[in-house]
């Protein structure tokens, strides 16, 4: 059961990118795209109903159903488990219920231990495992790369086609290397890293492009924060993020729910410790970052690429040099309601919101918990502790955070999407400006006229504990 | 799928880059379960400012977008698509696209095409100068002409010629049925399954 190239390809040095693509191969015959079989396929309520409504329409089933999981994440609030308030909200939820129901697609619904968001349930039930392609209508699912696994995100038709075929036609796309030398210096997190990654690309320099991360400070990350650096891919374009697996990503799926077991645990384990970059392989592009010079980020501006050092200030439209960006500057700061030159740290927020797919596993709420404990969310400011699944929210009560969070007047919240994106009742009115563990701060994502500024779950809490923008060592 | 090949109509400048999925369409206006009526959620966070492009009269019942680079990152909502489709846009001009966006539209029979900046910015000061100027995108010959300029565009073939046949991929997916099957046979065993469910 060989899936490799045969004869001379064999032997040509190939990327993680191209060793898992090649593997899913079902069809490439130079005319048309490839054709790629999808291992695992996540489903949540707002990006799939007009899919089921099109097999319906063409008499389709669900070809794997035994390949397909959904939850409900987007629309769900958090102040409660069971009333969903708003009818078109809860709408959504029912029409995903029941065409799970109708196809025979397992869902983990509100109150089940394990729903949650999206990209949370996957890893933590151990369906995410090395050198898989996964799949979902929600562009965050770049975040099971962290795995090994070449995971991005499609739309409803392609969500359909995905129902129908278990398989996708994806032109392949080139690969890029980030290299990041060195260690990450104290106080400084993967979602620090990323931050300043598409700071340095801008939104559209990953375009057409599986990234690989790699170095000694990407090996140095847990399987968290890997989890926080490719979830962000898309934020700079890239088509997928990936990393390579290691004895940590084994640890980590190891005993879950889904994971192999006796020979199938040998089996896999020996392929997946092929899943490597060879030595020789050629990338298209590569970056280079030396970890050492890295420092908290945040973002001043409506786009993920719009960011600044913490210790910096929000930057003057006129210094950048291309028409484009500087006008794309203004417009923001206009947005903001920022000035050139203010430092970051003088900028004051009402909303601190911890949670979402990008920092909403425990690791982020221990990470947040520690900086917190024994002090006290300042008085100008509400935040928000939202877990990313029912299980983690179970987790870190388990383990006492819930009450360091309460004990601090933060409000501990349940499971969702919440306040990552202004769909569910959890939204930032109009001029409010929050500090957001989350991955977008386009205008009015978090609710209509909402200000958003993106951090890391470190500094979202000494953010709200200062009332503005603040890292661990202000407090 | 309806077949595309050329549109001609007026076109509306949008003179933004980094116009996110978000901003095409915001999350709340995403609840519906159907394929159609998201007219009213397009670039909803803007609609209230009769400034706005789309609320000038000179640019009621424009076909094409004309917009900046980096058109539709972000969110994968194919929503974005129909909004700009039930709104009545058949074609958008952009230097460059997000990905997702991108792919959503040709699968919508919305004809979004590339062109560089300083073919953007000149189709914006003409349609400026001239709201009723009427613009063609030429799926098949592959350019834009406007104003008696012609601007060429790259397409890949083989989604041109899916768009100009108007085939459905999954019809196209399951011709090659046999293949999945084979493949499928060949998996590993130790690759995990949803069901039965352990939990």
């Amino acid at each position: 059961m060989s899936r490799t190239p045969q004869g001379s390809e064999e032997a040509r040095p190939r990327t993680l990118a191209e060793k898992v693509w090649d593997a899913h191969v079902v069809r490439s015959d130079g005319e048309q795209p490839d054709l790629l079989y999808i291992d695992l396929h996540l489903l949540h309520e707002v990006t799939s109903p007009q899919a089921f409504d099109g097999l319906r329409q063409a008499g389709r089933k669900v070809r794997r159903a035994d390949l397909t999981i959904a939850t409900e994440d987007h629309n769900t609030p958090t102040d409660n488990l069971f009333t969903i308030e708003d009818p078109t909200s809860r709408k959504q939820i029912e029409t995903l219920r029941s065409n799970c129901e109708e196809f025979g697609v397992r869902i983990h619904s509100l109150g089940d231990a394990e729903q949650g968001v999206v990209h949370v349930v996957g890893p933590q039930l151990g369906l995410t495992q090395p050198g898989m392609t996964v799949v979902c209508g929600d562009s965050h699912t770049s975040t099971h790369g962290a795995f090994g696994s070449i995971a991005f995100g499609i739309g409803t038709s392609e969500v359909e086609h995905v129902l129908a075929t278990q398989t996708l036609p994806q032109a392949k796309p080139k690969t890029m290397a980030v290299t990041v030398n060195g260690s990450l210096p104290e106080g400084v997190s993967a979602k620090d890293l990323i931050l300043k990654i598409i700071s340095i690309t801008g939104t559209g320099g990953g375009k057409g492009h599986i990234v690989e991360y790699r170095g000694q400070a990407v090996e140095e990350l847990s399987m968290e924060g890997r989890m926080t650096v490719c979830n962000m891919s898309i934020e700079w374009g890239a088509k997928a993020g990936m990393i390579a697996p290691d004895e940590k990503t084994f640890a980590y799926v190891s005993g879950r729910a889904h994971a192999p077991t006796g020979e199938d645990w040998d089996a896999a384990v020996e392929h997946w410790k092929s899943l490597k970059t060879d030595s020789g392989a050629e990338f298209d592009r590569e970056i280079v970052i030396d970890a050492a010079e890295l420092s908290p980020f945040v973002t001043w501006g409506t786009n993920p690429g719009q960011g600044v050092e913490l210790s910096g200030a929000v930057p003057d439209p006129a210094a950048f040099d291309d028409p484009v960006e500087r006008t794309a500057a203004q417009n923001a700061l206009t947005y903001m309601g920022l000035e050139a030159g203010t430092p970051m740290r003088e900028v004051g927020v009402d909303v601190v919101f911890l949670g979402s797919c990008t920092n909403g596993r425990i690791e982020d709420l221990r990470a947040a918990a520690e900086v917190i404990k024994g002090r006290k969310v300042a008085d100008s400011v509400n935040m928000m502790v939202v877990p990313g699944s029912a299980r983690v929210r179970e987790q870190a009560m388990d383990e006492g955070l819930d009450k360091v969070f309460t004990d601090a007047g933060a409000d501990w919240r349940f499971a969702g999407c919440s306040m990552c994106l202004g769909m569910n009742p959890d939204q930032l009115t109009p001029g409010q400006r929050a500090a957001s563990t989350s991955n977008r701060n386009f205008e009015g994502r978090q609710g209509k006229g909402g200000r958003t500024h993106l951090v890391s779950p470190e500094v979202a809490a000494a953010t709200a504990v200062a009332g503005r923008l603040a890292g661990p060592a202000d407090l | 799928m309806e077949k595309v090949t050329t549109h001609t109509g007026t076109a509306a400048p949008l003179r933004r880059s980094n116009v996110d999925t978000d901003q095409i369409i915001p999350a709340v206006y995403l609840k519906r379960v159907t394929k159609t009526g998201f007219e009213d959620g397009l670039f909803a966070e803007w609609r209230d400012d009769p400034e706005f492009v789309l609320n000038q009269d000179a640019y009621q019942g424009a076909t094409i977008l004309v917009t900046g680079t980096e058109f539709g990152t972000g969110s994968s909502r194919e929503h974005a698509v129909w909004a700009l489709k039930d709104f009545g846009f058949k074609a958008v001009i952009a230097p460059r696209y997000g990905d997702i966006f991108r792919g959503n539209s040709l699968k919508n029979g919305l004809l979004t095409v590339e062109l560089p900046t300083e073919a953007v910015e000149a189709i914006w000061d003409a349609v400026e100068a001239d709201p009723t100027l009427e613009v063609t995108v030429d799926l098949v010959g592959r350019e834009v002409r406007a104003g008696g300029e012609t601007w060429a565009f790259e397409f890949d073939d083989f989604a041109r010629w899916r768009l100009m046949e108007g085939l459905d991929d999954v019809a196209l997916t399951l011709r090659d049925e046999a293949r999945i099957a084979a493949f499928e046979s060949d998996r590993e065993a130790w690759r995990p399954k949803t069901l039965p469910s352990p939990v």
